[in-house]
């Protein structure tokens, strides 16, 4: 099959700016806002990283010097750097497989031939999702306020004691976990239906004949038809809980005691509130490595499986 | 048949439950903002406002002048939706219909770029933005929303499928490259456009930290960023906060309800995540 035969230089009906020029007009706006505003920036971002450019550098690109591995090296020695990426990981690792735990569970509930309305289910899961994330933590930083909030309340009434959740240490990360699991597990909800959908039903059957349980369907059937979906999920989701920051900045301000602090929001005080930019940058880079090498891990364990 | 029936219970109360659960923080929302100061900082905690006013509504508009933030955000968002669906679907189209020398490196080159974070191009960007004297307007918000890899990707997946005789036969009868693209090959993939129009829209609409770091001043704010600045100054009032929390949502929510089957298309066919 020729997928390109509108290029035929012989042909006609050609006009002059047709074929293999036409291609190169189409792709130029696009191209070059890409280059221009990602792949230069990408680039120079690498290069301010083995620099020193500070608020001085900011006033006159003469103060700026190369200083090699420095930063890097300043980063690795920077107790709140530590912080903020062990907070970082917390985060990923404990709202990851939650979140997407959930969204299986409520996929599987929703993909049930027992019920009717799943249209109004679905839709009440998935709201969250299409909601503004600053917007929602705002309202969740009054949900979990220690007096008046309605988590408390809840609790409460269910015999449980007030807990002061984003004032205290041990407390504020497991709270933005849950508002984040909240936010989130309606989108992945989503992609797993359709992969439920798209198991077909005579596995099931046969199964069923053989004398599998449920738990043995589940285990033999779901899971393994399901892992493609379940890798591009946890890749998606890792990556972008990875870039943690507007929760913390609203509901804790990296606090208590930098228990929240994250990764990007130490890179953004770095950079933009202290203007130093070399050093901003080297976090930003150590965060795209992290990011990377996750990919590749979940890809290297799901292919194993 | 009985099991059947005390299933089925079960499973209702449990979805009944937990989807009330789901969405109790956002109901509260919108019954907090209808309060009068004060009365959603009580214990027990309120669900229903003693007497609906509009005080905050109307403290967020006239006072705190937030009307500014939403024409800031709904300005940006249409026109970064609109510019990029232009330069996507050109690309797209290009990537798909046309063959061209390094066509499959680019193609691969853009795909394997998907991978670097944003925050990676924050610090250049701002840099090149200000020393172009563009920090604090719209244009920093929409420049770097020109183009998005993930669009042209889409877009071209989508193109692939139109057959190639419709093109041919409009080269047939006379019609230009850019004739073929605006009569065939855009009223074609309507429904990937709308697709990726709404999740421009509400993806720029909720962002949260370039806008934060690129917009300098009050009034260039789009509402996310004026919101958390309000709560800078209003943490202790509730009512006030919802009722801008609801006017950040609801756009965006609007949306959604109306181009659902659109939102959902997206989400299968690969990851738009905001």
């Amino acid at each position: 099959m020729n997928r390109y035969p509108i290029i035929s230089r012989q042909s006609k009906n050609f006009n002059v700016r047709s074929g293999l020029n036409a291609a190169y007009y189409f792709l130029l706006p696009a191209i070059l806002s890409i280059m221009v505003f990602f792949f230069i920036p990408v680039i120079a971002a690498l290069v301010m990283s083995f620099t020193d450019f500070d608020i001085y550098g900011l006033n006159s690109i003469g103060n700026v010097r190369f200083i090699g591995l420095r930063n890097y090296i300043r980063l690795l020695q920077d107790p709140l750097f530590w912080i903020a990426l062990k907070n970082t990981f917390y985060f990923v690792l404990a709202a990851g497989p939650l979140s997407i735990l959930v969204s299986l569970g409520a996929a599987i509930l929703l993909n049930s031939k027992l019920i009717k309305y799943k249209g109004l289910f679905r839709l009440s899961y998935f709201i969250p999702v299409v909601t503004t994330l600053v917007a929602v933590a705002v309202i969740w930083r009054f949900i979990y306020h220690p007096r008046f909030g309605l988590l408390n309340y809840l609790l409460n009434v269910v015999g449980i004691n007030s807990i002061d959740w984003l004032g205290d240490p041990s407390w504020a990360m497991p709270a933005i976990i849950l508002m984040a699991v909240w936010k989130n597990f309606g989108y992945n909800m989503i992609i797993f239906i359709a992969g439920l959908q798209n198991i077909p039903e005579q596995l099931y059957e046969a199964a069923r004949i053989e004398g599998a349980n449920r738990w043995q369907q589940f285990k033999s059937i779901t899971i393994p038809m399901l892992a493609p979906t379940t890798l591009f999920i946890s890749v998606i989701t890792m990556i972008g809980f990875f870039q943690l920051f507007a929760e913390p900045y609203i509901m804790t301000q990296g606090g208590p005691l930098n228990r929240t602090l994250s990764v990007v929001q130490y890179m953004y005080q770095e950079g933009f509130r202290w203007w130093n930019m070399g050093y901003s940058a080297s976090i930003a880079f150590v965060l795209f490595i992290i990011i990377f090498i996750g990919t590749l891990v979940q890809f290297k364990f799901q292919r194993k499986e | 048949m009985n099991t059947v029936l005390i299933k089925k219970t079960v499973l209702y109360l449990f979805l009944i439950l937990t989807s009330i659960l789901t969405i109790t923080p956002l109901l509260w929302m919108i019954s907090a903002s209808f309060m009068s100061d004060g009365e959603a900082s009580v214990f027990p905690p309120k669900f229903i406002p003693d007497r609906v006013v509009l005080d905050q509504y109307e403290n967020l508009l006239v006072r705190l002048n937030i009307s500014r933030n939403f024409i800031n955000s709904l300005i940006v968002s249409i026109l970064v939706t609109v510019i990029s669906l232009f330069l996507n679907s050109m690309a797209g189209f290009a990537f798909a219909k046309y063959h061209f020398k390094g066509k499959n490196q680019l193609f691969n080159l853009l795909l394997s770029s998907m991978i670097i974070p944003a925050q990676v191009v924050m610090l250049p960007l701002f840099l090149m933005l200000k020393s172009l004297g563009l920090i604090n307007t719209y244009l920093a918000i929409i420049i770097p929303g020109l183009a998005n890899i993930f669009g042209i990707f889409l877009i071209r997946q989508y193109i692939l499928s139109i057959p190639d005789s419709l093109i041919e036969s409009a080269r047939m009868d006379g019609a230009t490259d850019f004739q073929i693209y605006r009569t065939i090959i855009l009223p074609l993939s309507l429904p990937i456009l709308v697709t990726l129009a709404i999740f421009t829209f509400t993806g720029t609409w909720n962002d949260f930290l370039w806008p934060l770091i690129a917009l300098t001043d009050n009034s260039m704010y789009t509402l996310p960023v004026a919101l958390a600045n309000l709560m800078g100054e209003h943490a202790k009032d509730p009512e006030l906060m919802m009722a801008g929390s609801l006017l950040t949502i609801l756009p965006i929510l609007l949306v959604f309800l109306v181009l659902q089957r659109y939102y959902i298309q997206g989400i299968l066919l690969g990851g738009i995540k905001e």
